[in-house]
């Protein structure tokens, strides 16, 4: 029997491989991601395990608020205690991984995507604590010196004696490249390096004080020793790690991104599976069905039911392991692919020796495989039901399921249930992480109660979608629509796939443009600005305060209102402040106030406007006082002044807004994030260049009108569109190889009838179009499916979003868009099956059993 | 001396015992469909098949002949009455039970020979031990191959075979098991005059020289003379027995039957 189904499988090779393909896909994408995430997180562990190679132990700062914009510095009063101990052999204060932006001949910041610019100060007289190494040229000694990245000057056409800009916390200034460097045997992905002596680099990220000091034991000391006679020494601000742990701890910290991008593509590898098992089964079920008579044979030779459900479900094994390991292999070329993606994105990451872990090895053959046998386990079933009978009947065909009558009740149940478990995520659940998962588990519970109904809609559907073939395709076309319902639930199960992968683009699309219209609604409710300054690049947040005054000093400009920010801790929690000119915001920017008015402003002081629902939650009213932690450590009491309500879709201030006065006080080196801008007559051409020429010194910011500032960041929603629609082509990729499949077992079985309508006429290309015609009605009852049930669930989502401001927006250009993507995957997965068929020898056709 | 009488001699294959009956049948009726549009294909048909003889069943298009068969050999059920076979009742057994039975006591040879098309000839002959875990005997399986005379096309598969040679790979194949009984619907159905004699001395042979019992529906009398009882059917009844005959004289009952 194991003969039987392996060679059947052989037999089969061409329709086998195909199967395969179905599932191959999602292994590679599962296989792909983990790759790819294993080998960024190897690239940066080596990163750091390379830089603190000879360091035994570091001090440096310690965070009291989570991704504040700065760490308290360390005391050069502690590196002479240090050195003081009888266990350190030596000791160094230094600045490691700290951000010095690089500027080039333009004034433009050297920026690489989303990499950091990072920037150094080394004594290299210690060179044991030195992960920079030096390609040419020599060390920065004193002011004006610096080394840079070998990749950047290949990259920006620098070499040693060349002059270069570059900035920490303070301008811009000039310094000569006297060496170019790396970190030595390790990739940095698009980072960039400036590596300047100690006190240069001091003066140039305006610190008091050693960002680390690095720490090297006497022969026999461990590291833990180590740690632990240091940790007596150190302020309360400061704290000691081994350098073991300070590499895992910066690697953790510079991965933790990568996380969450593993678990992004992880999902849509399981969506692309999803769809594969759907044409797995539809796959399976098909040739199940046209070797009734060989199963029934197989029965009457004496096979149990249990020898044929083992034989079917082994050849399931067989494809599933197959395609398992091919995807595995395939996911090697897709993290490449993944990689490029990413840096199309401009998403540097830097490079290792590609991971291939046992862990992804495992869990990609287990998933693939376990999935194709679960795909397979239905029609598995069904086979057993042959009966022995059937081998001498006629035209026998697979029985009907005895609960095949009761399939519209469960339909209904299984979609009822779906739509249930995804209303109780959306209105009745809190937290990303649940909501997410009752939406995913709801939304695939809708999927399968829509495939289990389908087949009871592809008669209505096909002839509302065939109208245009029947219309168009002559003989051919008629013939196509009657052959596409003709087995309603194979087309059915095959449009059920491409629905899947549709439904999911048109849930994206609607979202997209609820989401982009309501950011363009709320930004122009809240500023009223003619101009808006910025970062300049996507990786930074902040541009110096001088920007602003900068600007304030040009004739013509009415108003410049700068908005400071940082993070703090409040109320137990790591939270966004916001620091305004209180005398004119009012001029940029309307409060819609809860409590409180724009009298508010005029005597703000040591006050707070605190954002209403947040004033709820932790029950806020006028005149409560409460605590702010700033990342040095400094608190600071603030009274309520008053309470307002911004947009929920895209607030441009946060939930905590004081006085500028109150935040320069609390906060070390202040900055701004943003500033608005009001000039005489308005917006125009000329005043844009005046204004730009302004900014030209401060490469930190950007000016644009509101208008073009709004539209951009309405626009920012687009890249991740685009990732969505990109990661969401594989799933109908898939489904398009279901199609393929089902057309080509579609010929194989018509073989004699085809060979019969050749005979009385019909030419090579009618049957080309024949073909292509069915696979494109196939193709439309899936987009008929697909949209309208993405649509249905972004309606569903926005209005659970509504709180926020989101609402719903029908893209209609977007969806016809769709529609025509489906006609073209229905052209496109005809191409072999048509010419199948088309190639056909008549005779022999005709004489086929 | 053939093949089969050697290895028959070689004492493996037990001596002939005298007859029996090994399929009985008692009051089968078998009634398609409901109402008006009902059709009944057998009307209260009682028979013995006894061992080591070839039993041919015949009679016109429609009569019931391959209804008979199918209830005979447990592939469909009765509307009324009850098989035996060895000695077992069949209409009231499991699927696992009739899986069994299968295994035993029943070989099938079809009209359209039912090879599977990714087996080579030899590899079909052994399926049915195959299927029941059963190591084939190679001496046995090397006497059938050069009895059914395609040794030399062991490594063929159907579709390199002619009909003639599917026809005598599939009567093989129903004979490695050694069953109780044979049944055959319409052997030679599918075969031209020539290849049909090969395909009917073959049956013949193994009835003779390994005592097979054979239950063959066939319209064909030609066919019907290789028989040692001949059972005519008319409108689901049986009218006529004779035993062994020349093709003229079946020609001849046949049409007396027919006549009626
Ligand atoms: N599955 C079936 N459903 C309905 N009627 C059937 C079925 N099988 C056979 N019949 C009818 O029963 C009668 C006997 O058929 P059958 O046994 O095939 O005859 P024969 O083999 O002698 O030609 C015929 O009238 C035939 O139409
Ligand atoms: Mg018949």
């Amino acid at each position: 029997m194991t003969a039987v189904a392996l060679k059947g499988l052989l037999g089969r090779k061409f329709r086998t491989i195909l199967t395969g393909l179905a599932i191959v896909l999602g292994v590679a994408m599962i296989s792909g991601t983990f790759i790819l995430t294993d080998t960024i997180h190897k690239a940066f562990t080596n990163v750091f395990n390379v830089s603190y190679r000879h360091t035994d132990a570091i001090i440096a700062g310690k965070q009291f608020v989570a991704n504040a914009n700065s760490i308290p510095t360390v005391p050069p009063s502690v590196l002479t205690r240090v050195r003081a101990l009888p266990d350190v052999a030596a000791a160094s204060g230094s600045y490691l991984f700290d951000t010095v932006t690089l500027v080039d001949r333009q004034g433009k910041t050297i920026a690489n995507g989303g990499a950091p610019s990072l920037g150094f100060g080394i004594d290299p007289s210690q060179a044991r604590f030195n992960p920079i190494t030096l390609a040419s040229g020599h060390w920065a000694q004193g002011p004006g010196q610096v080394v840079v990245d070998t990749a950047t000057a290949t990259d920006k056409h620098y070499k040693v004696g060349d002059a270069i800009a570059a900035k920490g916390d303070g301008p811009v200034k000039p310094y000569t490249v006297v060496g170019l460097g790396k970190i030595s045997g390790v990739s940095i992905g698009g980072a960039t390096l400036a590596v300047f002596d100690v006190p240069t680099a001091a003066s140039i990220l305006d610190k008091h004080g050693y960002d680390n000091i690095s720490v090297a034991a006497k022969p026999g000391v461990s590291e833990k020793r180590l740690a632990a006679e240091i940790k007596p020494l150190l302020p309360p601000t400061a704290q000691v790690r081994t350098g073991s742990q300070q590499a895992s701890h910066d690697a953790a910290e510079v991965t933790a991104g990568s996380n969450i991008i593993k678990y992004f593509l992880l999902a849509f590898g399981a969506i692309a599976l999803f769809v594969g098992a759907f044409v797995i089964f539809n796959t399976i079920s098909i040739t199940i069905a046209q070797r009734t008579r060989e199963l029934a044979t197989l029965r009457t030779l004496g096979a149990s039911r249990r020898q044929v459900l083992r034989s079917v479900l082994l050849e399931s094994f067989v494809i599933g392991l197959a395609a398992a390991v091919a995807g595995l292999f395939a996911g090697l070329g897709l993290a490449k692919g993944l990689n490029a993606m990413f840096v199309a994105l401009g998403v540097n990451l830097p490079q290792a020796g590609t991971v291939f872990a046992g862990r992804t090895i495992i869990v990609s053959l287990v998933v693939g495989t376990l999935v194709t046998l679960a795909a397979g386990l239905f029609p598995a079933i069904r086979a057993t039901r042959v009966p022995p009978i059937s081998a001498v009947r006629e035209g026998a065909v697979l029985p009907r399921s005895r609960h095949a009558h009761r399939r519209p009740y469960l339909a209904g149940i299984v979609m009822l249930l779906g739509l249930a478990v995804i209303v109780q995520g959306l209105f009745a659940t809190s937290g990303a992480g649940s909501v997410l998962g009752l939406l995913g588990a709801g939304t695939l519970l809708l999927f399968i109660g829509v495939a289990l109904v389908s087949s009871y809609m592809v008669r209505p559907l096909a002839s509302l979608v065939g109208r245009p073939a029947r219309a168009l395709g002559g003989a051919a076309g008629r013939l196509a629509v009657a052959n596409s319902v003709r087995n309603p639930s194979r087309t059915a199960a095959t449009a059920a796939a491409l629905m899947i992968g549709l439904a999911l683009i048109a849930f994206v699309a609607t979202l997209g443009a609820g989401l982009r219209n309501s950011v363009k609604d709320a930004l122009g409710k809240q500023v009223k600005a003619d101009y808006v300054l910025t970062p300049s690049s996507q990786g930074s947040e902040f541009f110096p305060a001088q920007t602003a005054s900068a600007l304030g000093r040009l004739r013509g400009v009415e108003v410049v209102s700068d908005i400071r920010s940082d993070r703090a801790n409040v109320l137990g929690a790591g939270t966004a402040v916001a620091g305004i000119e209180a005398a004119t915001i009012g001029r940029v920017y309307r409060f819609a106030w809860k409590q409180g008015s724009d009298a508010a402003l005029s005597h703000l002081g040591s006050g707070a406007i605190v954002d209403s629902s947040y004033a709820t939650k932790h029950r806020l009213g006028i005149g409560s006082r409460f605590t702010l932690q700033a990342s040095n450590g400094a608190t600071q009491w603030l009274t309520v002044a008053a309470t307002y309500h911004p947009p929920q879709a895209d607030p441009v201030l946060p939930k905590i807004v004081i006085s500028r006065a109150t935040f320069d006080r609390t906060f070390p080196r202040p900055q701004d994030s943003q500033a608005f801008v009001k000039v005489e007559g308005g917006a125009s051409a000329a005043r844009t260049a005046e204004l730009k020429g302004a900014v030209a010194a401060y490469p930190d910011a950007k000016i644009q009108t509101q208008a073009a500032w709004v539209a951009a960041q309405a626009k920012s929603f687009d890249q991740a569109l685009n990732l969505f629609y990109v990661l969401l082509a594989l799933s109908v990729i898939v489904s398009v190889f279901g199609m393929i499949n089902t057309l080509v077992l579609a010929v194989f079985e018509r073989t004699r009838e085809l060979g019969m309508l050749r005979a009385i006429g019909l030419s090579r290309r009618q049957t080309r179009r024949m073909i292509r015609h069915e696979s494109v009605v196939t193709a439309l009852i899936g987009a008929a499916l697909g949209l309208p049930l993405g649509v249905l669930l972004a309606a569903l989502v926005t209005r659970a979003l509504g709180s926020l401001g989101i609402g719903f927006h029908l893209p209609g250009q977007q969806l016809a868009a769709f529609v025509l993507l489906a006609v073209v995957a229905g052209i496109g997965a005809a191409v072999i099956p048509a010419r199948r068929a088309a190639r056909l020898n008549v005779l022999h056709a005709l004489q086929y059993e | 001396m053939s093949v089969l009488e050697q290895y028959v001699d070689a004492g493996v294959r037990p001596a002939p015992a005298p007859s029996l009956s090994v399929v009985s049948a008692s009051n089968l009726t078998k009634r398609y469909g409901q109402g008006d549009a009902h059709v009944d294909a057998l009307r209260s048909v009682s028979l013995e098949i006894e061992e080591r003889r070839m039993t041919a069943v015949m009679g016109p298009s429609g009569s019931g002949k391959s209804t008979l068969m199918h209830i005979l050999a447990g592939l469909d059920q009765p509307t009324e009455g009850t098989v035996r076979i060895a000695g077992l009742e069949i209409s009231s057994m499991s699927d696992a039970e009739l899986t069994r039975l299968r295994r035993r006591h029943i070989g099938f040879v079809f009209q359209f020979f039912n090879l599977l098309p990714m087996l080579t000839a030899e590899e079909n002959i052994v399926l049915p031990l195959s299927i029941a875990g059963e190591k084939p005997d190679r001496q046995w399986v090397e006497a059938l191959l050069e009895t059914v005379g395609i040794a030399d096309r062991r490594t063929h598969r159907p579709s390199e075979l002619s009909g003639g040679q599917q026809q005598r790979v599939s009567i093989a194949r129903a004979l490695v098991a050694r069953p109780t009984v044979l049944f055959a619907d319409e052997p030679t159905g599918n075969l031209d005059s020539s290849t049909s004699k090969d395909v009917l001395a073959l049956l013949r042979d193994s009835v003779d020289e390994l005592g097979q019992t054979i239950v063959m529906v066939t319209h064909d009398p030609q066919a019907a003379a290789q028989a040692d009882r001949i059972l005519f059917l008319a409108d689901g009844r049986i009218v006529k027995e004779i035993g062994a005959s020349t093709a003229a004289d079946v020609l001849e009952a046949m049409q007396e039957v027919s006549g009626r």
